[in-house]
């Protein structure tokens, strides 16, 4: 009980230096969180994937299209369910950096096969109706106030040409980190204007999405679809939803690990901090703990003193940055838009925090305390600050 | 009375070794992060500045910002070719390269990752066009056959591109018959092959991109207003290095406001850092300072001397912030340019700006972290200050 009591007046005896180095550590703990957010939002596609879901792209690589009439001949695949086809479009809503993922899909075997993207019945049926429909994500909606019934236009890249969508639906994620960013409407409609203005290109769809009916045998039915389709004009690859989304991420890695790194950083950078803060600290009391020591404490207690000193200040400093992630988060979310189409503080996020913070905390006090253990009492009483 | 000599500043520094450095540790850490992530942008700048020559004008379907989502065709790229504007090479043909982008997903060697690589076929006058790409190993392709030369940075990094090896894709067996190297531009992550047999094997029957020599770069602005305002062309006329820098702009961003943020919040906790330790300065040396004031030395010097402290301890943190992030200039980077799709590699390149830069960088943190308790200092009543030990 008293020592608890001493290291807490300690604490306080220089009040602007503990309050400063809080501060340091609010704003460490804090940008850890944040890097450590903002790369869990990195793989948030691929924890997002379910298991009995395939994706099947062309061979060659994403980009290269597979003629649609392959979705016959995948459905007739033992063990698959329902096949539905998604075209990545790539329009630019007003400015290019209005980035949001939109899909061409089919959109009644496609949105049964996601139902974590909840859409309200009579708006669904509203899509279903409208040729020109389109089902938005409620964050996309949020972001740019788009209301059912809005005309969206939207510039093509990759389909040349201003189009024109209305929306029909707004859809919400069954959990938190179900992505809400994007923006679907139907492949007829695609399918017909390009049969129009380039009919070399039509009947052509970017990926298959497959669903399976025995998650277990998923592997094998990958197999089985690629089989259909070898030493044809566009040989297929199928591969599991997840396996698809870290693919993305992996071509990105190099930024992934830089930011790994910098996180790290930061934690060091505070480290430096703390442990100065520490080692003043002992510097300057070391008569104290030379009378101490006279009086008969041993250097155990000595030592508790400035573990439990450093160990207080780091946790009242990871509490505050703890505490702050979640503000500060909801903002930067706010701030990138549809960028992160998932950002959230994740547990482990909170506990790679307080786990960084102790480590701060017992390695800043580690050489003060041998400093202090080790002194002797004629030396400690002699020296001056 | 003349201030307070240097050496009292730099001795001061050296007893409190320890403290030093670690003050100037925590300096040289976000010294080190700012001027990496500076390297970094400069050196995925200077890749794609070397891609574009300043001369040659590059063509794409309007609005396609990629060429991977660009088409231009056959008599689209006929009109181009004949435009007056356009040099005319050796033996008489025109400088004009008709070029087909595709993506092809590659494994990388040491981690097997598939990974989007750009193919790109073109046409003969492509080598005259791009002067600053030289056949290191191995020959050129023959036009009209299956063969394919590599980038330099994909020969090193990816599975069976190595001269004498065959590449399958689209449909058929490629044989590797060279390696360029081409200044770290962006082509070296590209592979090279004939644009017709490219066009077969995909059956494209458009071009991506028309690539022109123009006799006279200044003359880029007229041709531009003519094609663009031509009722028979959906064109993009740009020049090639502008049309390559526009390419890296997402991921040139990205990496400048990321690393902008960080060194702006990592720099709060090293300024915390230098002002607990020069607040622990002042007040080990309020005996002192009450004698520099009795001995005749103004406040003003008081001021000088601790703020010079502070910007030495930022100074030393920042050399070593940047000798540190000398060494990044080993590294090679490659990762997936958002806006072309492929792979991209691309290395830390250090200059004398970024230098000057970080080393500015840090003398600031010193010189605000240590403000306030140079002030405190210079403020104190001699009596008080002779009083205190």
């Amino acid at each position: 009980m008293h020592l608890l009591k001493l290291i807490l007046r300690n604490t306080l005896r220089h009040k602007l230096r503990t309050l400063l180095t809080i501060l340091g550590l609010l704003v460490a703990i804090l940008s850890f969180g944040l890097l450590q957010t903002v790369v869990d939002a990195w793989y948030s596609g691929a924890k997002a994937a379910a298991p009995d879901r395939l994706i099947t792209r062309n061979s060659v690589s994403l980009v290269v299209p597979l003629p649609v009439h392959y979705r016959d001949k995948i459905r007739g695949v033992d063990g698959v369910r329902s096949v539905a086809t998604a075209n990545w479009f790539a329009g630019i809503y007003q400015e290019p950096k209005n980035f949001f993922p939109q899909f061409a899909i089919d959109a009644l075997p496609y949105l049964a096969m996601y139902p974590e993207y909840r859409i309200p019945e009579d708006q669904l049926r509203d899509f279903m109706r409208d040729r020109k429909g389109a089902v938005v994500g409620r964050k996309l909606a949020n972001t740019y106030g788009f209301k059912v019934g809005d005309v969206v236009p939207l510039k093509g890249t990759i389909f040349a040409g201003n189009w024109e969508f209305v929306v029909r639906a707004i859809y919400d994620g069954a959990a938190p980190t179900t992505d809400t960013s994007q923006f679907f409407f139907h492949w007829a409609y695609l399918n017909e204007s390009v049969r129009a203005r380039a009919p070399q290109r039509a009947n052509h769809v970017g990926v298959f999405v497959v669903q399976v009916s025995d998650v277990a045998r998923a592997a094998e039915i990958s197999k089985a679809v690629d089989a259909q389709f070898g030493n044809s004009a566009a040989e297929t690859l199928t591969e599991t939803e997840q396996a698809f989304q870290i693919g993305f991420v992996k071509q990105t890695e190099a930024i992934v690990v830089a930011i790994r790194i910098v996180s790290f950083v930061v934690i060091f950078i505070i480290l430096a901090v703390m442990a100065n803060t520490m080692a003043m600290t002992a510097r300057e009391r070391m008569s104290e703990y030379a009378t101490l020591k006279a009086l008969g404490f041993g250097p155990g207690f000595l030592g508790s003193l400035i573990f439990g000193e450093s160990l207080a200040i780091a946790a009242i400093g990871a509490a505050l940055g703890v505490a702050l992630t979640f503000p500060v988060s909801d903002w930067f979310a706010a701030q990138m838009g549809t960028l992160f189409p998932v950002f959230e503080v994740s547990a482990s996020t909170l506990w790679s925090q307080a786990a960084c913070a102790a480590v701060v905390g017992v390695a800043a006090a580690v050489l003060p305390a041998l400093r202090a253990a080790r002194v002797r009492i004629v030396d400690g009483l002699r020296a001056a600050g | 009375m003349k201030g307070i000599p240097f050496s009292y500043t730099l001795r001061n520094l050296w007893t409190r070794k320890l403290t030093t450095v670690l003050t100037a540790g925590g300096m040289a850490l976000v010294v080190f992060v700012f001027a990496a992530v500076q390297m970094l942008d400069t050196g995925l700048r200077q890749a794609l500045i070397a891609t574009g020559q300043p001369d040659n004008i590059h063509v794409t379907r309007r609005a396609a910002g990629a060429e991977i989502s660009s088409s231009v065709d056959r008599t689209q790229a006929g009109i181009v070719e004949t435009q007056p504007e356009i040099a005319i090479g050796p033996g008489g043909v025109r400088l004009v390269s008709k070029e087909v982008v595709v993506l092809i997903t590659l494994p990388k060697r040491d981690t097997g990752t598939a990974t989007n690589v750009t193919t790109r076929g073109v046409g003969e006058a492509a080598f005259e066009l791009r002067p600053q790409l030289q056949i290191v190993e191995g020959r050129a392709f023959r036009p009209g056959s299956s063969e394919v030369i590599v980038g330099a940075s994909i020969a090193q990094r990816f599975e069976g591109a190595a001269v004498g090896s065959l590449l399958r894709f689209g449909g058929r067996e490629w044989r590797v018959v060279g390696r360029f190297e081409a200044k770290g531009s962006a082509y070296d992550s590209e592979l090279w092959v004939d644009a017709e047999q490219l066009q077969q094997s995909f059956r494209r029957n458009a071009w991506s991109a028309v690539v022109a020599r123009l006799a006279d770069p200044a003359t880029l602005p007229a041709l531009k207003e003519r094609l663009e305002s031509d009722p028979r062309l959906t064109l993009d006329v740009k020049y090639e290095r502008e049309f390559f820098e526009e390419q890296s702009k997402a991921l040139s961003n990205f990496i400048s406001y990321l690393g902008l943020t960080l060194s702006v919040i990592f720099s709060v906790g090293a300024m915390i850092g230098a002002t607990i330790t020069m607040y622990a300065a002042v007040a080990n040396r309020t005996g002192e300072i009450g004698t520099l004031r009795a001995l005749g030395f103004r406040r003003s010097s008081i001021l000088t001397t601790f703020l010079l402290e502070a910007v030495l301890l930022g100074a030393v943190g920042g050399v070593a912030g940047v000798l540190l992030a000398s060494l990044m200039q080993f590294v090679h980077i490659s990762t997936l340019n958002w806006q072309s799709f492929s792979e991209l590699a691309f290395s830390f390149a250090l200059t004398p700006r970024i230098v000057v830069l970080s080393l500015g960088f840090a003398v600031l943190m010193g010189l605000i972290g240590g403000f306030l308790p140079a002030v405190r200092a210079s403020r104190m009543g001699i009596v008080d200050a002779l009083r205190a030990t």
